[in-house]
């Protein structure tokens, strides 16, 4: 009965979603009040609609209802409640369903959120919103529907692949959802902008919560992606430009974009056809990255067994959108008034900069991401674009990106002064240097290139700081006049400051991880010893165990740093019995913000197994300079400015969480 | 400076540094793209040794020799030719002898393949596509089996899903 209750909630929010299209948009165009005020109501009955598809979805799964196909393939009754749960969207079927339930819970909070919008924006908004769910809706429903039944009910499922059975799938698709979904909105703003053929800077205010919600919550969700990789797959790496993380990062650049031009936008009026041009190409792409995914058209380790008949619908899905909201932008976009002149040095001089790098950036992954399939289409040569080519390109459009950002908030709106901002950014820049040479002097023989990225990391860092000391005085004034103009200092400043101080988090992160690294591989006995950096493992002993679903076998190391006890670690090698298939649990210990890393290889013929040990020094700065950049952007988020006079995000204030229902 | 000088510096700004992505792109796409190749293919065509490549085709029965337990050496074969393979390292966890193999690494001047990546893919039942197309043309491709599916079948379907690579390198 249950699954039978989700299947009817989905036809209706289909229904619904359709009214929710038509509806508004024409009380849009006719001007007619009553209609156009239909529009929040369809989009929380939407929203209803699908959380109870959903919830009925999870409860099958909870129940391990094997009558439903869905359940049947991707879970097994010996698995722990939370795998249960969260298989629910460890495949297709259902991670489309939470695809469409993200949907339908943003449009839902710019109907309940948005009470100051202006009529008219707010029914084009929900519009656009509605057709978008339309289209996925009708995708789940004939082509991936999840609450098929199959008879006679199997008795035990085939259990959830065990790659996916990890804490990992609970974090990393949820997050990255409410980051690709959460574009749909300054999507649906852009379009209804456009329908409307106006536009102003209070648009951009509007916009820009929704932006930087969806940008702090992809940014989370790439780098919470990274982790899982790195330690579930046992070979240390933590990022492989896998066509599917280039599909996530591709949003996340023109996302990044957006959320500067559209500063420009609120406090200049100037670059609005730029702003609505890049708001439909964050979510163009994460369109792009969903067709990737979901129709296996690359070969990728997250699309294995696909329905080509999905891959053509997707595909439909996203000629309809892209090529509908771009030729609506080519029809619109001329009546747009540009307003707001600056000169080529000015704040809005940087962020242009900046929006030419990162969508440079973008496009540079695009087309190694594409290139393979294009040129398959084209000659039938199959080859692969690896990493060599994205670290080249991304690399080096990244560079001068990370050089300037220091003196983008320094420099004054409509003319900065170059030489002004220069000389305040004396001091970091000299520090820079200095860390740069003693690290140069400290790593000596170490790649050449490693203190010229610490310098810069460092370069960031400091700006970030020298921009707040700037901005409340410091030096200029008396020290408790500073402090008090610091604490008066609007939060979007210190989101700023924040956000940039992550990217050179982050830059430390990778540089140290690429640069320092040791790497040790061998075969040892039970009592054998390695090193690998600074430390010492001892296989102390291999003991078999059991779990829930599995049974492994992990050796136990000792860690000695220079003689002195450092603990133990456990790796482990874990036969998931239902489908019979092997994993690599690696063992991580963290010592500051390094971490050792073990994993078990094959076992030898004279007794002894085969090991891969890494010791990656600051490796954990990668992952927590993007949650300190996602912090940045969840403080600009809770600014006064953001908070009065636009419609917010309910969980905008929060840490980003991995749900948004309420 | 008038609005227009404006513009065209803007504008000129724009199309410099989007010559420069270009130009970046077709540099290192020229340099580092890396051919797929049958084991047949190689046989046929001969690469120049030193030459990058991805080879793929199934792991030959009884051909895997570890050595010392990060030494190992294997054959990969499409049915129509054979190249055979060294390889340091730990080997994925779905490696197994008769299964879909794709490694990347260099031709060594005495026909071998050192590779310095081998991927193998995350499911029991799961074929890279390449190697499938590359068995197809050398006829020795049957739907489902030994327990190698073309694509898995409806009640065999394996997620699809936000989930990391398997390889080793």
């Amino acid at each position: 009965m249950i699954p039978e209750t989700g299947h009817y909630a989905l036809v209706l929010a289909l229904a619904v979603a359709l009214l929710q299209t038509v509806l508004p948009i024409w009380g849009a165009r006719a001007n007619d009040a009553a209609l156009m005020r239909v529009g929040p109501t369809l989009a929380v009955a939407f929203a209803g609609f699908v959380s109870l598809s959903f919830a009925a979805l999870v409860a099958a799964y909870v129940q391990s209802d094997f009558s439903v196909l869905n359940v049947y393939q991707n879970s097994h009754s010996d698995m722990p409640l939370l795998y249960k749960v969260t298989s629910t969207w460890g495949n297709h079927e259902g991670s489309m369903l939470l695809w469409v339930l993200v949907l339908a819970l943003f449009g839902a909070m710019v109907a309940l959120f948005g009470t100051n919008l202006p009529a008219r924006l707010k029914a084009n908004v929900l519009g656009v919103q509605g057709s978008i769910g339309v289209a996925f809706l009708l995708f789940i429903l004939l082509t991936s529907n999840p609450f098929l039944r199959v008879s006679p009910a199997p008795v035990e499922g085939q259990d959830l692949n065990p790659i996916l059975q990890d804490i990992g799938l609970a974090v990393h698709p949820p997050l990255l959802y409410l980051g690709y979904v959460g574009f749909s909105i300054t999507f649906a703003f852009a379009v209804a902008a456009l329908l409307d053929g106006r536009i102003d800077a209070a648009w951009a205010r509007w916009v820009r919560p929704w932006a930087l919600a969806a940008w702090a919550f992809l940014t989370v969700g790439i780098a919470m992606g990274s982790y899982w990789a790195y330690y579930e797959l046992g070979w240390g790496g933590w990022w492989f430009w896998d066509p599917v993380e280039n599909a996530s990062l591709m949003p996340w650049f023109a996302g990044t974009a957006l959320i500067h031009s559209a500063v420009v936008m609120e406090k200049r009026d100037a670059l609005k056809v730029w702003t609505v041009l890049l708001a439909i190409l964050a979510f163009s792409l994460s369109l792009l990255g969903t067709f990737l995914v979901r129709s296996g058209v690359l070969t990728s380790v997250h699309a294995f067994a696909t329905d080509p008949r999905r891959g053509v619908f997707i595909l439909a899905i996203l000629v309809a959108f892209i090529g509908g909201s771009l030729f609506l932008f080519a029809l619109r976009a001329p009546l747009l008034r540009q307003g707001g002149i600056f000169a080529p040095v000015s704040r809005e001089g940087a962020l242009v900069l900046n929006n030419l790098l990162l969508t440079a950036a973008a496009a540079a992954v695009f087309v190694g991401t594409l290139y393979p399939l294009a040129l398959e289409a084209w000659n039938g040569a199959k080859i692969t674009v690896g990493p060599p080519y994205f670290n080249l390109t991304v690399g080096a459009l990244m560079l001068p990106v990370v050089a300037v950002m220091p003196f983008g908030p320094l420099l004054a709106w409509k003319r900065g002064d170059i030489a002004g901002v220069a000389q305040r950014l004396m001091l970091a820049c000299g520090l820079a240097i200095v860390i740069g040479l003693g690290v140069a002097y400290a790593e000596h023989g170490g790649p050449a290139l490693a203190p010229v990225g610490v310098g810069l990391a460092a370069f960031v860092m400091l700006g970030a700081v020298a921009d707040l000391a700037e901005r409340a005085g410091v030096g200029r004034v008396p020290a408790a006049t500073a402090w008090a103009r610091l604490r008066g200092l609007p939060r979007a400043a210190f989101g700023t400051a924040l956000a940039h101080a992550g990217i050179g988090i982050c830059l430390l992160g990778i540089v140290a991880e690429t640069s320092w690294s040791s790497e040790r591989i061998a075969g040892i006995q039970p009592g054998g010893t390695i090193s690998v950096g600074r430390y010492e493992l001892t296989l102390e002993r291999m003991e078999p165990r059991t779990g829930p679903n599995y049974r492994d076998v992990a050796g136990v190391f000792r860690i000695r740093e220079g003689g002195v006890e450092r603990g133990t670690v456990t790796s482990s090698k874990r036969l998931f019995l239902a489908r019979n298939m092997p994993t690599t649990e690696a063992g991580i210990r963290t010592f500051g913000f390094g971490q050792l890393y073990v994993s078990l290889g094959d076992e030898l013929a004279n007794g002894g197994i085969g090991i891969r040990a890494y010791w990656k020094p600051l490796v954990t700065l990668i992952w927590l300079g993007a949650v300190v950049m996602a912090l940045g952007g969840v403080l600009s988020l809770s600014d006064r400015r953001l908070r009065v006079g636009a419609p917010r995000p309910a969980k905008a204030r929060r840490v980003p969480a991995p749900s948004p229902a309420e | 400076m008038t609005r227009k000088s404006r513009r065209l510096l803007l504008i000129s700004c724009a199309l410099g540094v989007l010559g420069i992505a270009a130009g970046l792109v077709l540099f290192a796409l020229s340099d580092t793209i890396v051919f797929f190749r049958s084991p047949s293919d190689i046989a046929a065509q001969h690469p120049a040794p030193g030459t990058r490549l991805r080879l793929g085709g199934l792991v030959k029965a009884g051909s895997v020799d570890r050595q010392d337990g990060t030494h190992v050496r294997f054959v990969v074969t499409d049915g129509g030719a054979d190249v055979p393979v060294s390889y340091v390292g730990i080997l994925p966890d779905l490696f197994r002898e008769g299964q879909g193999v794709v490694a990347e690494g260099t031709l060594e001047p005495d026909g071998g393949f050192r590779a310095d990546t081998v991927l193998a893919k995350h499911d029991e039942k799961y074929m890279p596509k390449e190697v499938v197309e590359a068995l197809k043309k050398q006829g020795v491709w049957q739907e489902g089996e030994g327990g190698v599916p073309a694509r898995a079948t409806p009640p065999a379907t394996p997620p699809a899903v936000p989930g990391p690579t398997s390889s080793a390198q």
